[in-house]
C-alpha cells in the first residue's frame, strides 16, 4: 500500500519534472528568437526543411480530403435538395476543423518525429555537448530557428490543406456529381466568414504548431543518447502531438464556436 | 615549461556521482600555465568525465574547479560561455556536426565568435587542416571519414580560436604510427609555440609520458600518484608501476565492480 502511494508520488513528481523542464526549455528557445532576425538564413533553412519538405505529404492528404467532403456531403445534401450548400459544408469543415487538425496530425508525424530524431542523435553522438564547448548555446542555435520554422510553417500547411481541399470538393461535387458551379462559390463566398472561421482555423494551427514543434524539440533534446532512447522519443513525440492536438482541438472549438 | 605559477585550473575536494556510483570523492589537481598535463587511469574512471566538469557540462555535487581564477560552477550562462570560448575541447568521439563538411566544421566556430571575413577564414582554416594533415579533405562529409580522421578534424576545429586551453580527450586511440607520431609532436609544438595550456587525458603510456610535463594517474575516484614523467616511470607506488607496465595485477581493478565469476556463471 505504502509501497504503490510511493510510486505514485514518484510518477507525480517525474512528470512534474518533466513539466518544468519543458517550459524551461520553451522559455530558453524563446530568448534565442530574436537573435534569429540577425541570421534568417538559420531560419530560412529549417522552414525548408520542416515546412516546404512537408508540402507535399500536406498538399495530397488536403485534397483527398476534401474529395471524400464533397462525396459524403453530396450524398447527404442531396437527401434534403441542399446540395448547392455544398461549398459551405465543405469549406466550412475545412477550414474550422480537419485543415488545422489533420495537416497538425501530418506534421507531427513527418516533421515533428524528424526534428526529435535529428536533434536526439545530435545529443547521442555528442554533438550537442562539441557545440557547447564551442560556446555555441545550442538551444539558440539548434532549436530556436527549428521551433520558429514550426510556427511559421503549420499555419501556412494547414492553409495549403484546406485550400486544395476546396479545389478537391468543388472537383467532385461540381466536376463529377453535377452539383451548379455558381452556387458552389457563392454560398462559400456568403457563408464562410473571415473572423469567425478564417481567422479561428488561423488561430488553431499556431497553436497546433507550437505544441507539436515545442514537443519535438523537448523530446529530442531530453532524449536517452543511445539508440533505443531516440527511438523511443521519437514514438512520444508523434504520440503526445497527436493527443495533445486532438485534446486541444475540442477545448479550443468549445471556447471559439461554443455560444 | 615555465616555473610553477598560479595554476590555471584549479580542482579541490571535487565529488561527483552519477545515480548511486561514486565516480569522484575529493579529487585535488593544479593546470599548471603553459605545460602539457597528463590524466591517466583505467577505463572507466571518470576522465571524460572530469573534462565535462572543467568545461562546465555537468555541475559537481561540492567542491569546487577554478579555470583562470573563475569558479567555473559560479558563472553565469553568459560568463560561462565567454570562458568556453577559451577553452578547446577534442572529444573522444570527435563530436564533428555531421550535416556540415569537414571545412565547416572547422570553420564553424570562427563563423560564430569572429566577424572576420570569409577570405581570412578560408585561409585559417586551411592552415588548421593542414596541420593536421587533412587539408585534402576538406570537401568531405564527417561521415566519411575513419574514427581517427575524425579526430583530427576535431582537433583542428578545437584549435580554431587559438584558446588558452585545449582539453584532448584520448587524442591518441585509432591513430597509425604515423599520425600518432605527429599528433604526439603536433600537441608538444601548439603548446610551445603559443603558449597554451594542454590537458591531455589518454591510456597510451608512452605516447603521454613523452611529451607530458607532469602526469596525474587517478583510479576509483581519488588521485593515486602524481608527479613528473620520469618520476612516474620509476615510482614505487603500486598504482603506477601497474599502469605504467600494464599489469593486470595490481591494486587497479581490470574488471567492473562485479560478483564473484563462479557465483555468477551457477546463476543464484
Ligand atoms: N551519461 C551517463 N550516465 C550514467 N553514467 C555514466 C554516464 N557517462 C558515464 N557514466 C559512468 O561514469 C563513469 C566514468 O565515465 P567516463 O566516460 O568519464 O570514463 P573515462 O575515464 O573517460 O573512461 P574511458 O577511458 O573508457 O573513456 C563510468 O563508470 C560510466 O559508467
Ligand atoms: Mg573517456
Amino acid at each position: 500500500m505504502l509501497d504503490a502511494l510511493a510510486r505514485l508520488g514518484r510518477i507525480g513528481i517525474g512528470i512534474l519534472g518533466h513539466i518544468g523542464r519543458g517550459h524551461l526549455l520553451l522559455l530558453s528557445i524563446l530568448g534565442g528568437i530574436p537573435a534569429l532576425f540577425r541570421r534568417p538564413r538559420l531560419l530560412v533553412d529549417q522552414i525548408y526543411a520542416v515546412g516546404v519538405l512537408s508540402m507535399l505529404i500536406i498538399a495530397v492528404s488536403g485534397t483527398f480530403v476534401g474529395m471524400v467532403l464533397g462525396l459524403q456531403g453530396y450524398y447527404i445534401l442531396s437527401q434534403f435538395g441542399a446540395e448547392q450548400t455544398l461549398g459551405v459544408m465543405v469549406a466550412a469543415s475545412l477550414v474550422r476543423e480537419l485543415g488545422p487538425v489533420v495537416a497538425a496530425l501530418l506534421f507531427a508525424g513527418r516533421a515533428g518525429s524528424a526534428l526529435t530524431a535529428e536533434i536526439g542523435l545530435m545529443g547521442a553522438t555528442e554533438q550537442l555537448s562539441g557545440l557547447e564547448m564551442m560556446a555555441v548555446n545550442p538551444v539558440k542555435r539548434i532549436l530556436a530557428p527549428r521551433f520558429l520554422a514550426g510556427l511559421i510553417s503549420m499555419p501556412l500547411l494547414a492553409a495549403i490543406f484546406s485550400a486544395l481541399g476546396v479545389m478537391g470538393g468543388y472537383f467532385v461535387g461540381v466536376g463529377l456529381l453535377g452539383v451548379d458551379d455558381g452556387a458552389f462559390w457563392s454560398q462559400m463566398q456568403a457563408k464562410i466568414d473571415l473572423h469567425e472561421d478564417v481567422y479561428n482555423g488561423v488561430i488553431k494551427s499556431l497553436v497546433f504548431g507550437l505544441v507539436c514543434t515545442w514537443i519535438a524539440l523537448f523530446q529530442g533534446y531530453y532524449a536517452t543518447p543511445t539508440s533505443e532512447g531516440v527511438s523511443r522519443a521519437t514514438t512520444r513525440t508523434v504520440v503526445h502531438s497527436s493527443l495533445a492536438v486532438l485534446g486541444l482541438d475540442f477545448i479550443l472549438t468549445a471556447l471559439m464556436f461554443g455560444d | 615549461m615555465t616555473s610553477v605559477s598560479k595554476p590555471l585550473v584549479k580542482v579541490r575536494n571535487l565529488h561527483f556521482s552519477r545515480g548511486d556510483k561514486v565516480i569522484f570523492e575529493g579529487v585535488d589537481l593544479d593546470i599548471q600555465r603553459g605545460w602539457i598535463t597528463a590524466i591517466m587511469g583505467p577505463s572507466g574512471t571518470g576522465k571524460t568525465t572530469l573534462l565535462k566538469l572543467i568545461g562546465g557540462q555537468l555541475r559537481p555535487d561540492s567542491g569546487t574547479i577554478e579555470v583562470d581564477g573563475m569558479d567555473v560552477h559560479r558563472l553565469g550562462t553568459r560568463d560561462l560561455y565567454q570562458l568556453r570560448k577559451r577553452m578547446g575541447m577534442l572529444f573522444q568521439s570527435g563530436a564533428l556536426l555531421t550535416d556540415i563538411s569537414v571545412f565547416d566544421n572547422v570553420a564553424y566556430p570562427l563563423r560564430e565568435h569572429t566577424g572576420l571575413p570569409e577570405t581570412m577564414i578560408h585561409k585559417l582554416v586551411l592552415l588548421k587542416l593542414e596541420a593536421v594533415g587533412l587539408r585534402g579533405a576538406r570537401d568531405l562529409m564527417p561521415g566519411a571519414l575513419s574514427g581517427g580522421m575524425a579526430r583530427r578534424v576535431a582537433l583542428a576545429r578545437a584549435m580554431a580560436l587559438d584558446p588558452m586551453m585545449i582539453m584532448y580527450d584520448e587524442p591518441f586511440t585509432g591513430q597509425d604510427p604515423i599520425s600518432l607520431g605527429v599528433l604526439v609532436k603536433l600537441i608538444g609544438s601548439l603548446n610551445d609555440a603559443s603558449r597554451l595550456t594542454s590537458i591531455v587525458v589518454s591510456h597510451d603510456v608512452g605516447e603521454t609520458a613523452q611529451i607530458a610535463d607532469y602526469i596525474y594517474v587517478i583510479s576509483r575516484g581519488k588521485v593515486v600518484d602524481q608527479g613528473m614523467p620520469e618520476q612516474m616511470m620509476t615510482s614505487d607506488a603500486p598504482w603506477t608501476r601497474q599502469f605504467m607496465k600494464g599489469l593486470p595485477d595490481g591494486p587497479a581493478p581490470f574488471h567492473y565492480p562485479a560478483a564473484e565469476l563462479e557465483k555468477d556463471l551457477m546463476g543464484h
